[in-house]
Order: C-alpha cells, then structure tokens, then sequence
C-alpha cells in the first residue's frame, strides 16, 4: 500500500467514513476475507474476496475500504488459534448480518460452546428457547457470518454425523481435528 | 446506511473505486494543479468522494464522477493559490518529472490558460473524459465544452510557436 492510499485510510478513519474496514488473512483452511466495522468483526468469510465485499457494500455501507490496521486483533487470534495456541477468541462481534433474535441467540449459545466440545443442532434450538426448531438453527448456523470466530463447526447433527458447513464438511473436519473435539 | 436500500442503486465497494481510478485522478491532479498540491487535492478528492458515496444515485459512470470532484479540488487550489505569494512554477518544474505522459512544460503552459479553458484541457487530455462529460464537470454543454478545449489548444500553440 502506497503511503498516499495509507494517508487515507488514516484521515477516513479518523472522520469516521471507515464503514467497513476488510483485510484478507492466510489459513491453513484456505484465505479467509474478514471485515470488520467500528463496532466489531462482522465478516469472516471462505468465499472469494470480491463477492464477500460486494455483499458487505450492499447490507452494511458501500464505504468498504482495504485497511488491514483494524483486523490486526483478529489476524493474530487466528494465526494463534490455527497454530494451535489459542483456544478462544477475544474480539468484539457486530452482529449486524445476523437479522433475527432467534439467529443470534442461537450464534451466541454457539460461541460459548469450549474448544474441543461438541453440540449437536437440537442443544442449539433448545438452548435459544425453541427446542423444535432443529432445522431453523441448522439455518442460523450455515449463515453464521464469522464462522471460526464464533466456532458453528462445533456443533453436529444428533448422532455424531458432520452435519453441513457454510465451507464445506472437509473444513470442518479439519478444525475438528485441529481441536481434537469430542462430543 | 445501504447504497442498495437507500437510493434503488447497487454501489460496488469504495475500495473497487480506489483501485480503477486513484491513478487517473492522480494524473489528472498531477497536470492541473502540479505535482506538489497534486498529493493534497488527492486527499480532499477521495474524502469528499466517501463521504458523498453512500447517497450517490448514479453508479453508472464513477470515473467521472471522480473527476469531477478532482476537478472541483483543482478549482480551489487554484483559488488559493491566486491569494498565496508562492512560487509555484518553480515548485512544479522539480517536482512533476515522474509522469511520462504528462509533459511538464506542456501542463505548465495548459495552467496559465483562463479557467474553463483550462479546465476544459486538462479534463480533456489529462482525463480522459469526453465532451459531454467535461459539460457536466465544468457545467456547460458538450458543444461549449469542444469550444473551450480547441480555443484552450490554439492559445498554447499560440505560445509555443513564439
């Protein structure tokens, strides 16, 4: 980055016109894009770049500029996490793309769940106050927007099966691994 | 705060703008207003630009749109500029030697035309835009936009055959 683009990233910053800041980050589950807002970690995302940041231009602020300062936190969480020396995460969350109270209760119950346990989708229903809406979790859960960050590989179908994930069941066999979890 | 929810218009990210066009409006603010206050114009162009982007209701041409408020930010320079005592043609003729494209000399001699000839010039050559968007940036039609360019370009030729 030139330090005439860095300049301003500084001065938009500064004046608050940083709506959404995104910095890619390599991992050993492939480049993960992550954004962030003033409020928090918005977006951790599997897909390509350029669909992630169109996505973010459209439901939070077209204001999305490349600014790498404001995910440091987060980078280093996940390079520590994916090295196996952190087994929780200590950033803050705006849980903007999360539209409905169900969702985000079940994402919150989701992030408390330790490292290296697992749940299943129906713990999940329960724990956010609808026991019968296994289905309607499983859904909360696949468009959780920070997935690693809050840990939605954690949870399983009753019976031990994978389950889906939003990256794909080899990434989630692989941070299940990486976690040596158990149920 | 969503440029789709807002307006009905589908704003790509702030960042696609920075990486297509800062370049353009680099060279363009580079020829208006010389190398040095180039780099300030710079600044104020893609921070009036961010603060404007979420209300834009025409995501069709964000080039001209850019340059346009380049424009703008030459404009004032160029005002306080007349009411600064600075040497700036010294200034300039150090400085503005990294960009090929733009012929330092040239420019200078495009910087003392009247105003909208000059603005007309630059947004021209050094921009790129056609006549009907120099219109819109300096506000006038496509055919007084044409006139201002040819009559710009034969006062410099005037000068450079002396």
């Amino acid at each position: 980055m030139t330090d005439r683009i860095a300049t301003l990233i500084a001065r938009a910053e500064q004046e608050g016109l940083l709506d959404v800041a995104y910095a890619t980050a390599d991992s050993p589950v492939g480049t993960l894009t992550l954004a962030a807002t003033s409020k928090g970690l918005v977006r951790v995302s599997y897909y390509d770049t350029d669909r992630v940041l169109e996505e973010l231009a459209g439901e939070i602020s077209p204001r999305v500029l490349a600014a790498p300062g404001r995910l440091d936190g987060v980078r280093r969480e996940l390079d520590e996490y994916f090295n196996g020396r952190r087994r929780d995460f200590d950033v803050a969350i705006d849980w903007s793309l999360v539209h409905t109270p169900f969702r985000r209760a079940v994402l919150e119950r989701t992030a408390r769940i330790p490292y290296g346990k697992t749940a299943t989708y129906r713990d999940m229903a329960e724990a956010a106050g609808n026991r019968a809406a296994v289905r309607a979790a499983g859904s909360a859960l696949g468009a959780n927007p920070v997935p690693v960050v809050v840990p939605c590989h954690r949870v399983l179908r009753t019976g031990g099966d994978m389950g889906q994930y939003a990256g794909g069941v080899e990434r989630k066999r692989y941070l299940l691994e990486l976690e040596q979890a158990r149920p | 705060m969503s440029g789709r929810r807002s307006s009905g218009v589908t704003l790509p990210p702030f960042q696609t703008l920075l990486d297509e066009h800062a370049d353009t409006v680099l060279r363009y603010l580079r020829a208006a207003v010389g190398a040095n206050e180039a780099e300030d114009c710079f600044q104020e162009t893609f921070l009036s630009a961010l603060r404007a982007y979420p209300k834009l209701r025409d995501a069709s041409n964000l080039r001209g749109w850019l340059l346009t408020i380049a424009h703008r930010k030459a404009l004032d320079a160029h005002r306080a500029r007349g009411r600064r005592p600075v040497p700036v043609e010294q200034v300039a003729e150090v400085t503005v030697t990294d960009d090929r494209r733009a012929e330092p000399a040239l420019w200078r001699a495009v910087r003392r035309l009247p105003a909208k000839q000059r603005s007309a010039v630059f947004l021209r050559f050094a921009a790129d835009l056609d006549y009907v968007q120099i219109g819109q940036a300096i506000g006038c039609s496509d055919a007084a936009a044409r006139q201002n360019v040819r009559a710009g370009l034969a006062q410099i030729r005037k000068g450079w055959a002396r």
